[in-house]
């Protein structure tokens, strides 16, 4: 890991290239659906795309910590491009990264810092959501070789990416396997009108009859998704749990400077009891939700296993907090608040999905709650 | 404590099911019984990789390495036995 003084520098550098690359065009892409390829160059340049990858892979080093402050500056400008780093970096890199053999990091993990190769995290089904190991695609072994058949549903990027890192079924247990997107059989269809996420080039994408390599495989077979669905899951929560917090950051940024601003009644609205109540709940709000996503992130760094469960809890509750703040953000702006004049109205629509996206809150209640009936129960007659 | 009471208190600490409903036996496939969640095969990895100071590699990833308490605790001797070699 890089020394602390550079990475608070890296994330420095991340804010202010948020605010002149990505700031100004974010409501464009929004309205477009497209994210430009030189805009991806760009962030590839900087090493933005994968933060959290070793030096040697072309990446900038940051611990969990610094990683999850680097990936709220970019949030807050946009959630698409946070999309991007999460998927591609997080998703689908950090899995290489630590169930790949040394030849699928040396293969892939270079070219996907430089932005070569874009990578998708291809999961979810038309009819594998939250269950994910109901998922119907199959594969076969055939030789030296898997034949893939399915397809896979909301994969971010997956219009544009070069590499699915993707699950299927078989007799020995779900797998995971790396797919080139020029292998015979790979198709993908845009997704579009979406709510929010718009710019992160969504698809269906699928797979017919594709002859993966057995190299490709990534881990080993029926360990698709206990461990590598599990750990990418994780991260991408962590990822997400950091975009809650840089929406609900930014929302509550845009009321206080609204509020400040706009006048009613002769005087400043942010002199009236109600409006001053909204803005301090959003402080407290986003304050926890920071708290949470600092905890997870120091737990991480030390790998205590108990991180998982703390990066799910971070996730719930960012996600929960950014919908409230930007909710309420729309709300100080009053009807202007409802156009795409303020990037409220945008923030407010993003929120929404960081619910659903790398584990629905529900789920994510299930999990904690299995934690919580065993962390917080007393043996014994304890009234 | 040994490997397997370690081992033990740990999954007992992370089980999806209550205490009154089962008994855990260290030759229990507690993935296949359905005694643990989703995100316990990785929790699993990150204790077994503190505790034990082993390192878990994606070639150790075999589900029998993990399949109950008496596995777990043969793969941990073994990987230790490995490292220390």
């Amino acid at each position: 890991m890089v020394e602390k003084d550079s990475q608070e520098h890296i994330v420095e550098q991340a804010r202010a290239f948020a605010e002149k690359e990505i700031r100004p065009h974010a409501a464009g892409w929004d309205e477009k659906e497209a994210m430009p390829e030189n805009f991806i160059v760009k962030l590839a340049e900087k090493k933005f795309l994968t933060p959290s990858f070793p030096d040697k892979y072309g990446g900038l080093e940051l611990d969990p910590l610094y990683q999850g402050r680097l990936i709220e500056q970019i949030g807050k400008e946009c959630c698409s491009t946070r999309v991007l780093i999460t998927v591609h970096g997080s998703l689908v890199g950090e899995s290489i990264l630590r169930w790949g053999t040394e030849d699928q990091r040396e293969r892939w993990l270079g070219e996907m810092s430089s932005g070569k190769k874009i990578g998708a995290f291809a999961l979810s089904e038309p009819g594998a959501g939250s269950d994910a190991r109901s998922i119907q695609m199959s594969y076969k072994r055939k030789g030296r070789q898997f034949i893939l058949n399915g397809k896979k549903k909301w994969i971010s990027f997956g219009e544009i990416a070069d590499l699915y890192l993707t699950l299927a079924s078989g007799e020995q247990g779900i797998t995971a396997f790396l797919v080139e997107r020029d292998y015979d059989g790979v198709k993908t269809k845009p997704i579009r009108g979406l709510l929010a996420s718009r710019a992160s080039h969504m698809a269906e994408v699928e797979f017919r009859s594709v002859a993966v390599p057995e190299e490709n495989m990534l881990g080993q077979l029926g360990t698709g998704f206990s461990y590598v669905a599990a750990s990418a899951l994780d991260h991408g929560r962590y990822c997400v749990a950091w975009g809650g917090l840089a929406v609900a950051q930014e929302a509550l940024e845009a009321m206080v400077r609204f509020a400040r601003e706009r006048s009613q009644f002769g005087q400043k609205i942010h002199r009236f009891q109600l409006i001053r109540g909204i803005i301090g709940d959003a402080v407290a709000k986003t304050q926890a939700a920071r708290a949470l996503c600092e905890r997870a992130g120091e737990m991480r760094k030390i790998k205590d296993p108990e991180a998982i469960i703390e990066t799910a809890a971070a996730k719930y509750f960012a996600s929960k907090v950014a919908g409230e703040v930007a909710a309420d953000a729309v709300q100080i702006h009053g009807a202007a608040g409802c156009t795409g004049r303020f990037p409220v109205e945008r923030l407010y629509r993003e929120a929404k999905v960081l619910e659903i996206v790398e584990g629905t809150s529900q789920i994510l209640q299930e999990l904690m709650a299995n934690y919580g009936l065993r962390r917080y129960f007393r043996h014994g007659n304890r009234k | 404590m040994d490997i397997k009471q370690k081992l033990r208190a740990f999954i007992e600490d992370h089980m999806a099911v209550q205490e009154e409903d089962v008994q855990l036996k260290d030759s229990d496939p507690i993935f296949e019984l359905g005694f643990v969640d989703s995100l316990f095969a990785m929790q699993l990895i990150g204790f077994i990789q503190n505790q034990f100071q082993v390192e878990i590699e994606s070639a150790d990833l075999d589900l029998a390495n993990f399949r109950s308490i008496d596995r777990m605790a043969a793969f941990i001797q073994e990987k230790k036995a490995n490292e220390e070699g």
